[in-house]
């Protein structure tokens, strides 16, 4: 087990290229890119060899006390077992493969080396998660991501809008780990320990406290929703792409949105345990998944429509969670990871290509950017669920496990997999077919260093769903499921019609946006109603502002009122105060004391004026006084 | 004949109105000096005059040598004291010298 604790290098390899960057910076310059993408490869070739000892039977743990309170010692250390390796797996490839990219879209920024640092960082958390093998740990690795979350939206900070973007999303996000880091405290309290590998059996123990199991596992979820934009926290994740495309590729597509899942999936005894719970998490899911889909249909900012896609993907996961599916739900995740990368890292190229974002502006961009197109168009249809692309196989599961779990949870995930095809492929043909629409653009292919990691991520696209396939038995379903024996039903109405709506909703996105926008805007004025509701992304924003943003900031304004008022009030009262005292004091002193003083300086003086008269310096005066003292003393002496 | 008693205490008494008189009001030093010898005097006269009227006469006669002798002494030191004024301040007039002055 001695090569297997090289798996604390895993994290420390990105951790120390961040320290590299933020401090010398400005001595490494453009060289910063490759620190972190060299950290990031080391963290690969450790990474790999460990996933492979996992794939062949083993499950590494190892920890250490960290902290003893009372009787309970708190352990940190690693749990690299099969779910683990899963997500290792995905966010080494992933992450490095983005680093490369970065390196051809950030070159020529200001803050370059910042830049790569914050991503360290940011791999340094994201494999911290992954690796940690208790929910304390797990916690604090989760808010190191958030904190690089919040500094690379705000990357341009310049912007006012992106300044914004990273509070909202900081803030935001904070909602959802309040209610996680109160669900590690509950889970303490029920079970007495944090760590994964426990969970199980501390749960099976306490199985009598049912409402607690809930409270704890909703609690637990909250973390969930904030950090993988579930209903009703998801409004951060849209504004979150002012960032840079490869943050939004990377954090708020790829990993660390999808970490939330990977929560769930942690906790999955707890959820197990409480079917209420389960049923939430389901709900929650399902109706993130169908009404981000809606939202995403008519968005016309090309990294818009994915931020809304990864919403309703992330809910078709989460939903996946709730309805007893967490196998399905890591699959989509690890596919997602791959098809939502190369979507983000496409729609870089794409902007890096044409210098805007705005969808009515493209078009015709398929003869000028070749590679961008193609993988483009892999990954659409690997998210669009057409066989034998990644997305169907765990999509197809996820509907699967929904199917058996409730009607209304499957028609509402079909009806989410048909939007997702249709606005998909509206994105694809509106940027990439068609006659160019502003002929002010002149785009052009990015860079080998961006093209390439888009080649073997539509690779990736392709092929991880194939493991998870019947094609393969299942393999990655008994991997996940290791030691268990499941049943692999194969449930063929519910395959076609899956695919069948993929086809249908790419057909009809063909057939309205073929011929430029104009089908689509009478569509949308036939349809006036809905297609505001979609357009406002159902007022949440608007209701937020309205019920929360504002009552907080005339609470905000009242408080500054009455710091203003009552407490600087009393400060400045008591200053005031003071200073009157001091006047009449410094009065006191000045005209009583002083003027005692004086007074008897001044009588004193006034008297010496007097008696220093008799100091003539005639010596004869003298003797006058002393001969009439002596005639005075004798007269009346001797009488 | 004897003179009466009354008769040298006036004539002791004027002798010592005239000394102070002299030392209140000269303005020469030298002249302050002299007027002192007549107040001593005075007083010598009147310590032989009571001598002859008391118990034991030689005390006052004794008494009267003692004050001679000390007042040679004491003018001796006043001339000297005269001399070194004059030789600082080129003058022996009292009105001119107020160094005690406020």
């Amino acid at each position: 087990m001695v090569t297997a604790n090289l798996a604390y290098l895993i994290p420390l390899f990105p951790l120390l290229a961040f320290v590299i960057n933020i401090l010398f910076g400005r001595y490494v310059k453009d060289k910063a890119c490759w620190i972190s993408v060299g950290a990031s490869a080391l963290s690969c070739g450790i990474a790999w060899p460990l996933i492979v000892g996992v794939i062949g039977g083993t499950t590494y743990h190892h920890d250490f006390a960290w902290l003893a309170l009372g009787g309970v010692d708190l352990k940190f250390g690693y749990l690299l077992d099969p779910l683990a390796a899963t997500l290792l797996f995905v966010v080494t490839l992933v992450g490095t493969l983005i680093q490369i990219y970065a390196i051809g879209y950030m070159k020529g920024e200001a803050r370059f080396s910042r830049f790569f640092a914050y991503l360290s960082l940011f791999m340094f958390g994201m494999l911290g998660v992954v690796i940690s093998d208790n929910f304390l740990l797990f916690f604090m690795c989760w808010e190191v991501m958030g904190l690089c979350s919040y500094l690379l939206i705000g990357f341009y900070s310049e912007k006012d809008s992106a300044a914004n973007a990273c509070k909202k999303a900081f803030l935001t996000t904070r909602v959802g780990d309040v209610g996680f880091l109160l669900g590690i405290l509950a889970l303490f309290t029920l079970a007495g320990t944090l760590s994964f590998a426990e969970l199980h059996d501390a749960v099976e123990l306490n199985r009598d406290s049912q409402l607690m199991i809930t409270v704890t596992a909703l609690l637990l979820f909250c973390g969930t929703i904030g950090k993988s934009a579930q209903v009703p926290l998801h409004v951060w994740l849209p504004d979150a792409m002012e960032g840079p495309t490869p943050v939004s590729a990377l954090i708020h597509a790829a990993t660390m949105v999808a970490a939330g899942v990977f929560l769930v999936a942690r906790a999955y005894p707890l959820i197990e345990a409480s079917a209420q719970a389960a049923q939430v998490i389901a709900i929650v899911g399902t109706v993130t998944a169908l009404t981000a889909a809606c939202v995403a249909l008519t968005a016309t900012d090309i990294k818009k429509v994915l931020a809304y896609s990864t919403i309703s993907q992330l809910g078709y996961m989460v939903a996946a969670m709730g309805c007893g599916a967490m196998v399905a739900g890591i699959f989509h995740l690890m596919t997602h990871a791959f098809f939502k990368a190369l979507l983000f890292l496409g729609a870089g190229s794409v902007i890096h290509g044409t210098g805007t974002q705005d969808l009515r502006e493209m078009g015709g961009l398929f003869p000028k950017m070749k590679s961008t197109a193609w993988t483009f168009l892999i990954a659409s249809l690997a998210i669009a669920g057409v066989p034998p692309l990644a997305g169907f196989w765990s999509k197809d599961e996820i509907l699967l496990a929904a199917h058996q779990y409730g009607n209304l949870y499957y028609y509402a995930l079909s009806l989410t997999a048909f939007l997702t095809a249709f606005y998909m492929f509206r994105l694809f043909v509106l940027t990439f077919l068609g006659k160019p629409r502003n002929p002010d653009i002149h785009a052009h292919e990015s860079p080998k260093s961006m093209t390439g990691p888009l080649w073997v991520l539509a690779v990736g696209s392709i092929l991880v769903g194939l493991p998870g396939s019947f094609l393969a038995h299942n393999w990655f379903q008994d991997f996940l499921n290791r030691g268990h024996e499941v049943e692999h039903p194969v449930n063929y109405t519910v395959m076609i019609t899956s695919i069948a709506l993929g086809l249908a909703g790419i057909a009809l996105a063909f057939l309205l946006y073929r011929g430029g926008l104009g089908m689509g805007e009478k569509l949308a004025r036939s349809l006036a109603w809905p297609h505001r509701v979609s357009m406002n992304k159902f007022w949440i924003d608007e209701a937020y502002a309205a019920w929360l943003v504002r009552p907080w900031h005339a609470l905000a304004r009242l408080l500054f009122g009455l710091d203003a008022k009552v407490v600087d009030g009393a400060v400045n009262g008591t200053g005031a105060g003071t200073l009157g005292g001091s006047r009449v004091s410094g009065w006191f002193d000045k005209y009583i004391i002083d003027g005692t003083v004086n007074f008897i300086a001044a009588f004193t003086q006034f008297c010496s004026d007097i008696f220093r008269l008799f100091q003539t310096g005639f010596i004869q005066n003298y003797l006058l006084i002393v001969f009439a003292a002596v005639v005075f003393i004798l007269y009346f002496g001797i009488r | 004949m004897i003179i009466p008693l009354e008769h040298v205490l006036l004539f002791s008494l004027i002798l010592f109105a005239i000394g102070m008189v002299g030392v209140l009001t000269r303005r020469n030093a030298i002249g302050i000096l002299i007027s002192i010898e007549l107040l001593l005097n005075a007083v010598n006269v009147n310590l032989v005059c009571f001598s002859r009227v008391s118990e034991d006469p030689m005390a006052g006669q004794m008494f009267a040598f003692f004050v001679i002798a000390l007042a040679a002494a004491a003018a001796a030191v006043g001339l000297a004291i005269v001399v070194a004024i004059y030789r600082t301040r080129n003058t022996v007039q009292t009105d001119e010298i107020q160094l005690l002055k406020w």
